[in-house]
């Protein structure tokens, strides 16, 4: 039902259409599972050193180096710890982690291990959203096979090390997506944000050291465990290593999932998945509709941390939609604000109110109903929200607004009357 | 902690509550009887509920349909779909039809966006739709209720 395509060779699709995603012994002899048992007859901290030398970052938006985060959870002294896998992926234009689940649950699994075990772990749970009903049944049989393989459990393989995984679904919030509230959500409570620091590697699940990790991150433990950090770093560029999947909507001929090398243009991608449809190219939404606005004149550009940030974007958790230059953008621009004033949680004001008043001047400028005072007002308000909201959430929600008052300002223009 | 760790949590214990519901909601009783299983005074239990856009308080149906209209939804005709979806059924989001066999909810991304526009009819997935597919789709939902009724 999903296509993918690869530049250069996969990661973490290596798998993909080729096993039975039901079937462990599948993914044993693919090698699956050789990285645990290669880390057990290896120190935590020796791992630990590895994953700080693969220069692993997060891959569920925000790019936080992975190893740093591992290494503050295990030098706490509380236990129990836990393992946190976020699968709630709820960005709209975003399906990587929900096909890597469902055709490849064990490289997940054995990505939870691996972290549990670098950091002490004994409890995992996978924070699943529940309308992922296929990835949740191969998740549970999966999770069920390495069970009986001695894979998770007590003693695993015969070691010291125990560690128990199990799947939490939540009831469908985007806010959930944040750590925190996260958190919050398995706890059984209402998922609003906590406040940072503490942060969950210090104090997370029931105030205990937490790792929360996106399924991607997680999916490209195996292969640095195994490999080593040299390897991995043989994919990628400098600052941003290992491959990257893409998830590719909007306006492109072929839409589905693309894994790449990070360093690789934006608009190979692009041409890739077969180039504009319907029209030229105006621009691209990278990293989610919480991400960056990348204009038709910049697409010429690495997808890395560096190269992105040199024009205010980065590459997120990982969404591209294509927009062509039939497409208003302030039709674009009132679509994704509608969808953050829905999911604002309600916790604090500058983003309850910020995003239901910017909503409501967008909507208003694309009527053409709006003068230059609400275009003044609609920017003050952004940048409100921006640097005065509690989470991540109101802090991004007028990103895309925001980068297209500078880059289409001509566009907003037109529509004032 | 091991016991702990493996019970379900009250979030868990709304959902498959609720899909127990022949109108897929939660009703007093229900959020009563799991206040007292997870040891919660009942506002809280309610408050949590009232949190989660797939935990409902009012019945719904037998069929929920929730349809996607962010972005990449948007952009290949989304609200096209669901005006033909409202004006097929006769209502709005929020409602249930008078057969009690549907109930129109909208949600945010739900992660099939290749597929878009795209809704979900209970856990099924229908993708690639336009206003004349969605009514056939529709239409089958309710043959086969037909059926099985005779
Ligand atoms: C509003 C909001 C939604 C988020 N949604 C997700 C999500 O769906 N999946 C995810 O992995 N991270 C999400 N994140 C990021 C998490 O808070 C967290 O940074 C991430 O899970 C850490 O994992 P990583 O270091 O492996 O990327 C979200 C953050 C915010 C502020
Ligand atoms: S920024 Fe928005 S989502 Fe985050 S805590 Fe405030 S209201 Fe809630
Ligand atoms: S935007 Fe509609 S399913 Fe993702």
């Amino acid at each position: 039902m999903i296509d993918f395509k690869v530049i250069g060779t996969p990661i973490l699709l290596r798998n993909i259409k080729k096993i039975d995603p039901e079937s462990i012994e599948a993914y044993i002899e693919t090698g699956g599972y050789e990285a645990l048992k290669k880390a057990l007859k290896k120190s935590p901290d020796e791992l630990l050193e590895e994953v700080k030398k693969s220069e692993l970052r997060g891959r569920g938006g925000a790019g936080f180096p992975t190893g740093i985060k591992f290494e503050i959870a295990k030098n706490q002294k509380e236990t129990p710890k836990f393992v946190v896998v976020n699968a709630e992926e709820g960005e709209p234009g975003t399906f990587k982690d929900r096909i890597i689940l469902e055709n490849d649950p064990h490289l997940v699994i054995e990505g939870a291990i691996l972290a549990a075990y670098i950091i002490g772990a004994n409890y995992g749970y996978i924070a699943i959203r529940p309308d992922y009903t296929l990835a949740i049944k191969r998740l549970e049989k999966a999770i069920q096979d390495a069970y009986k393989y001695g894979f998770l459990g007590d003693n695993i393989l015969g070691s010291n090390f125990s560690f128990h995984l199990k799947i939490k679904r939540g009831a469908g919030a985007y806010i959930c997506g944040e750590e925190t509230a996260l958190l919050e959500m398995i706890e059984g409570k209402r998922g609003e944000p906590r406040k940072k620091p503490p942060f969950p590697p210090q104090k997370g699940l029931y105030g205990k050291p937490t790792v929360v990790n996106n399924v991607e991150t997680l999916a490209n433990l195996p292969f640095i465990i195994y490999y080593g950090s040299e390897e991995f770093k043989k994919y990628g560029v400098e600052g941003s290593y290992g491959t990257k999947l893409f998830c590719m909507s909007g306006d492109v001929s072929w839409k589905g999932i693309i894994e790449i090398p990070f360093g690789v243009k934006l608009s190979e991608i692009i041409s890739l998945a077969g180039g504009v449809k319907g029209g030229k190219l105006k621009a691209v939404i990278l990293g989610g509709v919480s991400g960056s606005l990348v204009k038709y004149d910049e697409v010429d550009i690495e997808v890395d941390y560096h190269s992105l940030g040199r024009i205010q974007a980065g590459p997120g958790c990982g969404t591209i939609i294509v927009l062509n230059d039939k497409r208003d953008i302030v039709d674009v621009c009132e679509n994704i604000m509608r969808f953050f004033k829905d999911e604002s949680c309600g916790k604090c004001f500058p983003c309850r109110l910020g995003t239901e008043a910017s909503y409501r001047i967008i909507k208003k400028i694309k009527e053409k109903k709006a003068n230059l005072h609400d275009l003044f007002n609609l920017e003050r308000i952004c940048k409100t929200m921006k640097n005065a909201s509690f989470c991540g959430l109101g802090q991004t929600a007028p990103n895309i607004i925001l980068q297209s008052l500078q880059k289409f300002k001509d566009e907003w223009l037109s529509h004032i009357s | 902690m091991k016991e702990k760790f493996f019970q379900k949590s009250l979030i868990e214990d709304l959902l498959d509550e609720q899909n127990k519901h022949p109108q897929k909601y939660l009703p007093p009783k229900t959020l009563k009887k799991i206040a007292k299983k997870h040891k919660r005074p009942i506002p809280q239990v309610y408050s949590v509920a009232s949190f989660y856009p797939r935990l409902s308080l009012k019945p719904r149906a037998k069929y929920i349909i929730r349809v996607c209209e962010n972005l990449a939804c948007h952009m290949e005709g989304a609200e096209k779909v669901i005006e033909a979806i409202k004006e097929f059924l006769n209502i709005d989001f929020g409602e249930t039809t008078k057969d009690g066999l549907f109930y129109l909810e909208k949600s945010s991304c739900l992660g099939l966006c290749s597929l878009a526009p795209v809704i979900l009819i209970n856990d099924d997935i229908h993708g690639n739709l336009t206003p004349e597919k969605v009514k056939e789709i529709l239409k089958n939902y309710i043959e086969k209720e037909k059926s099985s009724k005779n």
